[in-house]
């Protein structure tokens, strides 16, 4: 731009900003003025614009379109303009450009043929060499809604399915259901084209496409099958938008594909899933889990990924989530919702709306999650009138023996609210209150009858009618209330409040027999006054009262029905010709008459006290059909889990996809400084470890006995790795590359553990770092550019300790690396299936077993066990009684867990003690239980080995044991003494000399 | 999903309108004016309104309704935190979302609705890619409007989406500074006696991250284990929480919501004040009111912005009350009773010098006497004091050299409402 042009510009600008002041002032002033003469002013004001427009000065032409939006926006209408704005659609200016598009997508619909002129430009930009005109070209070009433009369009997104930009691809995916929506006879080609985005790499895009695919093709379930492990890795970094459109297919996708987790299947056909029921705690004991249920590794993979989205900040996310747990997860599990629900009423009403009123239908099945929090749900004189209901109802619901006293006085403080209709609500909750929980029934009743002295009308007449329908269900012992109440008929005047008195006293007339005419006189007397549903009690007490004591009252129920027969309104007269026919006229209906007494005076079921809200709880939980109550256009209820699990082989993906390139890279970041020729080996190794692996997959498959499911294989693989690491170690002579490494190794350890001794938990501290960024770069693939920037600084922190560490530091996180894996399989799931899959060469099984050994070996002669200590008294343990040690040596399955025996001693002098085995970990802490002992005979002490994973923290260990077939489980603690945390080394002379040298 | 928009102002003028696909007659709104009139309060409307065609879901805020307009099925959630997303979005372009903020800039708001969603599916609500795309208005700009001329941003970002999506590329600040808010609000009912009927503590960490390029910051608690359930900005990697209860982040740039957690209390927290009340209604259209205010286990810091709220019953005419702290005004029409007290110094611990207000109340004649004592509502602000007693340790930075200014505030505070004592 030179200066001339620049100083032009300039002029204009001034102007345009001056112009507009003034037209913002005058679009104000036009509003009143426009009813006035509105043809003149309207018809001038596009003609300005028309100029404007058709000026070519840029900054006229965006005042102008400036004002259009602003006409759009205020929803007047802007259509006379199209044809003036199309051809702004070429400008060069991006401000323009956009209000432009914005401005076809509004009008391009009504006016087609002018429409068509912009799409060559839109073709145009669709090769645009920046993403994001490439992508907004897209966009527009598919909103227009314009169905002459549908090939167009589709050529247009099979583009930009291919494209680079994860940023077009996800516009396309988008597009696609806009394109269905204007043709649906494309879904076949449409479908291809889903296929191929849910197969996409990018998280950006993942969102995107089940949207797509939930749009065009919901039933296409198969699509999902070769995508499903990786969504759900992926799914904690996808955005919280695509996670709500996630989270709701895979609810679906699960109730279609694994059966119900809350159903115990006998069936043996089960035996060939793997129990990953307690998250790979019981490997070994597959003779315990044939007997019960045993979940799909897919399933709890589903689980196990969507778990942490319930600490998301979005609600629709955790709503989707516990929705996901209520509909698939084992009722054990569904707990874990409670708390992020109850999170979430601290957020926006409506929010808090929604939420209630979904925990009053998770509430309904699952009452013991939400008792813990009974005080959440208390109701504040602020809340919005539906929020309160829902408390109550969830309150109400709640209320068991142990609680109800409580929820009763906080009930009391809720009936004297000021908001009548709330303290009705809580009337009405205090009878369902008192109706299920029968130690109560009393005192709520004399409360009511308490309320029924207050002066309100509502409270009254609410109390009056929960109390009928109270006494209805043990009507014997209550007569002073039906005393009391029939007292008051003539201070309460709420019709269905007098209407209820008027039954109670038909109903029960045998109890107070004296005073029941007399009731049925003075309404006779106010008979034309009351209302028809009054009027109707009336009649109903005055034909129960003419059945019992006729003689007393034949007179005034003639004259009542005679009031009733001239009526207006015909309910009341037929009622009353239908009543005098079966009493009076007894000569016309002669065997009706007979029954009279038994038809009137019938014992009545007692009425359920139902609650007044749920009424729609057949719609899935969290959709606007629950909301609404009413089926919503679109909506689809869950399909019921199938009795026969489809074939899970589908999920399998067969090739595992291009790893070696990113297994390397991720080792660069955590060894930035050098790379080793170790390094080099390693990634030959890989080739050699994924054909392996390959193979093994098929032989699983063939044989369908897989008693691993995919997450355990890689455990054990990592573990392979990691004994191979060790092995690495201590074979010196292997190769000249090992041999560097070997070296390496041997200098850490000593530093190592001086560095234990000396700094606690430090190691650890800095493998999990260590950890953290592998973990980030498995995950986010992307971040790992900026991770590897953050390595060398962090290293340099590592390395501070000693200086001359730097070089060997790094041996640490290769070998703690496989820990990690183990961590985040254990706790979070995997970031993705194909990361999974570590450096595991099959030929180190051999390494490990020697390995084994010779651990075994070293230690065994070394062995001193400083002490043991108690955890199953044989007193409290029926003669069974369990010491435990810290034998100080490596655990075999699992390097991270620490290594203790369990000493089981039979100390009975007669028993014996069958089937010892391990049931669970209780507290957080992951513990690798120990095999089952199927005897334990008198007198004999057996030695049996657990892994625990401290995860360097100092609580103690609780799990629980079962044994002589207890159902009650025992449980045991182990303390975590801190000094037994250390794992033992052992150097000799030369190794610890070269220590000392350096 | 999201056909259309409305934002209706609390006259019920729906001033701007936005449709993602075909229009809808504007005449929709009165399915929501229908039910806004059945509620005396705007709380009051249900957030969900079906028609026979359409779906509603509205929400309120700042004295504006948004009303999405829905088709089809789809998670009534989802809609909700997506509108309060939008509004959210406004406030932080605009300073504040209020009618005039969203008339003031229409084309800025046209643009972003446009922007975050294609043909209502959630397309980019980040706000910094956002603020990428659309520039917020702001006096620099104009002011370079003026001096260039060049009114239009033509340069587009070229790669508009980088690996962070939360956090632009190019971010250079020539102070760096890193601010975290530890706000805790107390929710609270106590009875008349005095006791804590129920006590909960929401807390949140607002930063406003000012640093330079991508720094990854590390935040450390001496008490993580406080924090019972969180909920987490995207940024905040969850598997380093898990395994150490460190926040360790690459934040957003400027000010953000880093976690908001939640402490369930079961054994119940110190309340840092306490309300001594005395009201009392007479036969014969009077009555007393007496309120004490003092503080109470504050660790020494006081109490500021001190206000009590007290909506009367219906049948109270009027108020004549003399507070010795502070100002108090009633209104006869809402009836409600504010007490503005002020600062609360913990040093005048003797009871002689506590606020107190004092007066008789005037009741309508012949309306009966109020069967219950009115609901006070306290709100109260204490600086330097997170009432969990939550502590950051310290803060790191990894990934660039400069050293950041990081400064740490406690605030414990009271959301409108949510302190209520029951007398």
């Amino acid at each position: 731009m030179n200066i001339n042009e620049r100083s032009l510009t300039t002029m204009s600008t001034l102007n345009a900003q001056g112009s507009r002041g003034t037209s913002n002032q005058s679009d104000e002033q036009t509003e009143p003025s426009t009813t006035l003469s509105i043809f003149a002013l309207d018809y001038k004001k596009h003609e300005d614009l028309k100029q404007m427009l058709d000026s070519n000065k840029d900054n006229l032409k965006l005042e102008a379109m400036r004002r259009i939006i602003g006409m759009i926006a205020k929803g007047k209408d802007a259509a006379d303009l199209f044809p003036a704005v199309v051809k702004n659609v070429v400008s060069k200016n991006m401000e323009i450009k956009k209000l432009v598009y914005v401005y076809l997508m509004r009008y391009a619909e009504e006016q087609q043929d002018l429409a068509l002129l912009s799409i060559a430009t839109f073709q145009r930009a669709l090769k645009d060499p920046n993403q994001l005109i490439r992508a907004s070209a897209l966009r527009v070009l598919s909103s227009i809604r314009v169905p002459t433009i549908v090939t167009i369009m589709m050529l247009a997104i099979r583009d930009a399915v291919s494209d680079m930009s994860p940023y077009v691809r996800k516009t396309a995916a988008n597009a696609i259901a806009k394109l269905y929506a204007l043709d649906p006879e494309l879904k076949d080609e449409l479908v291809l084209i889903i296929a191929k985005l849910l197969a996409d790499k990018t998280i950006l895009v993942n969102g995107s496409a089940v949207q797509a695919f939930e749009h065009v093709c919901p039933e296409r379930i198969d699509l999902i099958h070769q995508n499903y492990r990786r969504l759900c890795n992926l799914l904690v970094d996808i955005d919280e938008w695509g996670q709500v459109t996630i989270l709701n297919m895979l609810t679906r996708y699960a109730r279609s594909q694994f059966v119900d987790p809350n159903k115990i299947f006998e069936d043996e056909k089960k035996s060939f899933y793997e129990d990953e029921t307690e998250q790979n705690i019981n490997e070994d004991e597959d003779s315990l889990d044939k007997r019960t249920y045993v979940m799909d590794s897919d399933h709890r993979l589903l689980l196990r990924c969507t778990k942490p989205l319930l600490q998301s900040r979005n609600s629709a996310v955790v709503m989707a989530v516990a929705q996901l747990y209520y509909y698939v997860a084992p009722q054990s599990e569904i707990q874990i919702v409670a708390k992020s629900l109850l999170r979430l009423l601290r957020h926006h009403r409506e929010i808090q709306t929604i939420i209630l009123k979904s925990i009053v239908f998770i509430a309904d099945k699952h009452k013991q999650i939400f008792e813990p929090y009974l005080k959440s749900f208390y109701v504040h004189s602020n809340d919005s009138s539906l929020v309160k209901r829902y408390k109550l109802e969830i309150l109400t619901t709640l209320a068991n023996a142990s609680n109800i006293s409580t929820i009763l006085r906080e009930f009391q403080t809720y009936v004297l609210s000021s908001d009548k209709d709330f303290a009705a609500h809580t009337i009405h909750a205090i009878g369902r209150c008192a109706s299920t929980i029968s130690d109560v029934t009393e005192a709520c009743l004399n409360g009511l009858v308490a309320l029924m002295s207050k002066k309100d009308e509502t409270i009254v007449a609410e109390s009056v009618v929960v109390i009928k329908k109270l006494l209805q269900i043990n009507p014997s012992q209550y007569n002073e209330i039906i005393k009391h109440i029939v007292r008051m008929v003539d201070k309460v005047t709420v019709p269905i409040a007098r209407a209820s008195i008027l039954w109670l006293i038909g109903e029960y007339s045998d109890r107070i027999s004296k005073l029941a005419p007399d009731v049925l006189r003075k309404m006779a007397k106010s008979f034309i006054d009351e209302e028809t549903i009054v009027k109707h009690q009336i009649l109903n007490l005055a034909a129960k009262l003419y059945v019992v004591n006729a003689k007393q009252t034949h007179l005034l129920v003639q004259y009542v029905f005679n009031l009733a027969k001239y009526d207006t309104n015909y309910d009341t007269r037929d009622k009353a010709r239908l009543l005098r026919a079966l009493l009076i006229q007894t000569d016309k209906c002669p065997t009706l008459s007979k029954h009279a007494k038994k038809i009137l005076l019938a014992s009545k079921p007692a009425p359920i006290l139902e609650s007044i809200i749920r009424d729609h709880d057949q719609y899935t939980l969290g959709t606007l059909s629950f909301v609404i109550g009413q089926k919503a256009v679109g909506y689809k209820d869950l399909p019921d889990f199938p009795l026969e699990p489809p074939d899970p082989s589908v999920r399998n993906v067969e090739i595992v996809t291009p790893l070696p390139s990113q297994n390397v890279s991720s080792r660069k970041s955590s060894t930035t400084t050098r790379i080793t020729s170790r390094e080099k080996k390693k990634s030959v190794n890989d080739e050699n470890f994924y054909s392996d692996e390959e193979e093994e997959e098929e032989e699983e498959e063939e044989e369908e006995t897989s008693t691993e499911g995919p997450d355990t294989d890689n455990e054990e693989e990592e573990d392979e790795e990691d004994e191979k690491e060790k092995t690495t170690q201590n074979d010196n002579d292997t190769n000249e590359y090992e041999q560097l490494d070997a070296q390496s190794t041997n200098n850490i350890e000593p530093e190592e553990e001086e560095k234990d001794e000396s700094s606690g938990s430090s190691e650890e501290e800095e493998s999990e770092q260590e950890e953290e960024e592998d973990d980030d770069e498995e995950s986010e693939s992307d971040e790992s550019a900026d991770d590897e920037k953050l390595t060398p600084n962090q290293s340099s922190i590592v390395a501070k300790p000693s200086s001359t560490l730097t070089v060997s530091d790094y041996t640490i996180p290769a070998t703690e690396k496989s820990l990690l894996e183990m961590d985040l399989e254990a706790f979070l799931g995997a970031p993705s299936t194909s990361t999974n899959v570590q450096v595991a060469p099959v030929k180190n099984n051999i390494f490990d077993d020697l390995h084994g050994l010779e651990s075994l070996t070293s230690t065994s002669s070394n062995l001193v066990y400083t002490k043991q200590y108690d955890c199953l008294n044989r007193i409290t343990g029926q003669g069974l009684q369990i010491q435990y040690r810290f034998p100080r040596t490596p655990f075999q399955q699992s390097p991270n867990m620490i290594h203790v025996e369990l000493i089981f001693t039979n100390t009975t002098t007669n028993k014996d003690i069958h089937s010892i085995k391990f049931y669970k970990s209780k507290s957080n802490i992951n513990i690798q239980g120990f095999n089952q002992i199927d005897l334990l005979p008198s007198g004999v002490s057996i030695v049996t080995s657990i892994g625990i994973d401290f995860n360097d923290k100092t609580q103690p260990a609780s799990f629980d044991i079962l044994y002589d077939d207890n159902l009650i489980p025992t449980s045991l603690t182990i303390l975590c003494h801190v000094g037994e945390l250390i794992e033992q080394k052992f150097l000799n002379d030369q190794q610890f000399n070269q220590n000392l040298g350096k | 999903m999201i056909h259309s928009l409305f934002i209706i102002n609390e006259a019920g003028d729906a001033f701007m309108e936005k449709h993602w696909k075909t229009v809808v007659s504007k005449s929709i709104c009165d399915y929501f004016y229908e039910a806004q009139k059945k509620c005396v309060n705007p709380e009051d409307i249900p957030p969900v309104i079906a028609t026979p065609h359409h779906y509603l879901i509205n929400i309120y805020r700042n004295n504006l309704y948004f009303v999405a307009v829905l088709t089809n099925e789809i998670a009534p959630l989802f809609v909700i935190e997506f509108l309060h997303r939008i509004m959210d979005l406004f406030e932080n372009y605009f300073g504040e979302c209020t009618e005039k903020s969203v008339k003031d800039n229409y084309v800025i708001v046209y643009e972003l609705l446009d922007e975050i969603l294609d043909s209502g599916l959630p397309l980019i609500t980040e706000t910094n890619i956002l603020k990428e795309l659309i520039k917020p208005p702001n006096l620099l700009r104009k002011v370079a409007h003026f001096v260039t001329g060049d009114s239009t941003n033509t340069t587009l970002p070229s790669k508009q989406l980088s690996n962070i999506p939360w956090r632009p590329f190019d971010v250079s600040y020539r102070n760096n500074e890193a601010f975290f808010d530890i706000v805790e609000e107390i929710d609270a009912i106590i009875d008349q006696n005095g006791t804590i009927v129920m006590s909960e503590i929401q807390g949140y960490i607002d930063c406003c991250i000012k640093l330079s390029g991508m720094p990854d910051l590390t935040l450390n608690f001496v008490n993580p284990r406080l924090l019972d359930d969180i909920s987490f900005h995207p940024c905040v990697r969850l598997r380093k929480w898990e395994s150490e209860h460190v926040l360790s982040f690459i934040p957003p740039d400027g000010n953000f919501r880093l976690i908001s957690y939640h402490i369930a209390t079961q054994n119940t927290i110190c309340m840092p004040i306490y309300v001594k009340h005395h009201i009392q209604y007479r036969e014969g259209s009077s009555g007393r009111f007496e309120l004490t205010v003092g503080p109470k286990q504050t660790m020494g810091k006081s109490l500021e912005n001190v206000i009590i709220e007290c909506t009367m019953p219906k049948s109270v005419l009027n108020c004549t009350l003399t507070p010795s702290q502070g100002k108090s005004t009633f209104d006869p029409i809402k009836k409600i009773l504010i007490w503005n007290i002020g600062t609360i110094e913990t040093k005048t611990q003797n009871s002689a010098h506590l606020p107190t207000i004092r007066g008789n109340i005037i009741l309508v004649t012949g309306q009966p006497i109020p069967e219950s004592n009115p609901i006070l509502n306290i709100s109260f602000q204490i600086n330097q004091l997170a009432i969990s007693g939550i502590r950051v340790q310290r803060v790191d930075m990894n990934g660039e050299i400069y050293k950041p200014y990081k400064g740490v505030k406690y605030i414990t505070t009271v959301k409108k409402g949510r302190f209520q004592i029951r007398t």
